[in-house]
């Protein structure tokens, strides 16, 4: 069936199956492979995107139930120019990856945690990401990335 | 994993919703979906057709209704967490969803269809069942409201019938003692054992995990009832009951956990 939904502020419109998955969708019909695919059982969060500003895991939502919504993926986050968004540059100052695979998932999640709380604390802010698995870094620097990303950003 | 094929089609009411699911045997509600996807992913539920409920706006609210709190079917964990109603009349049911998951999942399930999907694994439906919560369901014949105790019946079984559909669950307000007790090894997990406890007249508690629906602590309850200490009541928790051995823990751990918690979740809730 046909869907229309606005992407990383452009609109589209694709013919999918109705048990086509978000994360499917926008990596397969959009050519946009920044969004990840984790355990594709809603743990690690790998997947994750935002649907009308707020964080969701797409590969526990249908492309359908997403007809008419802004969705905002990964390759949505930096401006126009190239710039990136300042939790991009929070993250790459502060190294908080290694491989990389949970990177986009977790810029997602963590600019949805701010968008909600705008200043957390150190716990509040792991507690914001229990959603996002990271086996690379034990964490310490992606939060550290996120407290910098609070501190430094005027608005999210 | 994708779900076998299905047909969707969107509801704008409930009672267009009703009108389909009377009119196909095989159709299943849709509003989240972070319940019915992963079984669909997994090949366990293989509807033939969803009908997606989520959009209907008129389903979402928290309403204080003096004894009680009014919760639309279709409102989020995120929102029940974050509201200011909720934490003021039932301050353990704001807590208990905001254990739901992750913020992401958060985002996107709903109390109504945490409650029909009815899982005796999961954190809301006992913490329902612990405030004696009354259930608002609606069907082409009209409204039936039925009380949480009487409502669910087995492994992911409900008093739902085909072409009813959950539309509001009434909490009775519990500003009481409460305590919610969640046993899990890693973060964002289900409980390998819960309890909940709420202190509202008499003391009601509820178990998650414990079988294969969410369950009351029927015996701690009548020993407290009958003026049992603390202790003798929860070395009762699991009396009467058959908990589960899986991967996570055996039958005889998890009766242990259940005593040791509901200890744990009788003194909290006597001291707040």
């Amino acid at each position: 069936m046909e869907v229309t939904m606005t992407v990383n502020g452009a609109k589209v419109s694709k013919d999918v199956e109705p048990r086509t998955l978000l994360v499917h969708f926008v990596r397969d019909n959009l050519g946009l492979t920044g969004t990840n695919v984790g355990c594709d059982t809603s743990s690690c969060g790998a997947c994750t995107v935002h649907v009308n500003g707020e964080s969701v895991k797409s590969c526990t939502m249908l492309a359908v139930q997403a007809d008419g919504q802004e969705i905002t993926t990964i390759e949505g986050m930096a401006q126009a120019n190239g710039e990136m968004h300042p939790m991009q540059k929070a993250f790459q100052e502060n190294h908080g990856l290694q491989c990389g695979y949970c990177t986009p998932g977790m810029v997602m999640a963590a600019t949805s945690l701010l968008k909600e709380n705008p200043h957390p604390t150190e716990q509040e802010v792991r507690n914001g990401l229990e959603g996002n698995l990271c086996r690379c870094t034990g964490y310490h620097n992606i939060v550290k990335a996120v407290l910098a990303a609070a501190d430094g950003m005027a608005e999210v | 994993m994708f779900p076998s094929s299905f047909d969707y089609v969107r509801a704008s009411s409930v009672s267009e919703a009703i009108s389909i699911l009377n009119n196909e045997e095989d159709a299943k509600l849709i509003a989240g979906g972070h319940s019915l996807l992963p079984l669909m992913k997994l090949r366990l539920a293989n509807p033939s057709k969803l009908v997606d409920i989520g959009r209907i706006g008129d389903l979402s609210y928290i309403a204080d209704r003096g004894d009680h709190v009014a919760i639309g079917a279709l409102t989020r964990h995120a929102a029940i967490e974050s509201s200011d109603v909720v934490k003021a009349s039932v301050p353990m049911l704001a807590y208990v969803a905001s254990l739901v998951g992750d913020p992401s999942v958060r985002h996107r399930g709903t109390l109504g269809g945490s409650v029909s999907h009815g899982d005796g694994a999961s954190d809301l439906p006992a913490a329902i069942l612990a405030l004696d919560a009354t259930l608002v369901v609606t069907s082409a014949s009209g409204v039936r409201e039925v009380a949480a105790k009487d409502f669910f019946k087995g492994f992911l079984e409900t008093d739902l019938n085909q072409g009813e559909v959950l539309t509001e669950i009434k909490v009775p307000k519990a500003t009481g003692g409460w305590s919610y007790q969640k046993f899990n090894r890693r973060a964002q997990d289900w409980a390998i054992v819960g309890v909940a406890a709420v202190r509202n007249g008499s003391t009601k508690i509820s178990l998650v995990n414990m079988a294969s629906m969410p369950i009351r602590a029927e015996a701690v309850e009548s020993a407290l009832s009958g003026g049992a200490s603390i202790e003798e009541a929860a070395a009762l928790a699991s009396e009467g009951i058959e908990p589960p051995s899986d991967l996570n823990a055996s039958a005889d751990y998890r009766r242990h956990l259940a005593s040791v918690l509901v200890r744990r979740a009788l003194v909290e809730a006597s001291s707040n």
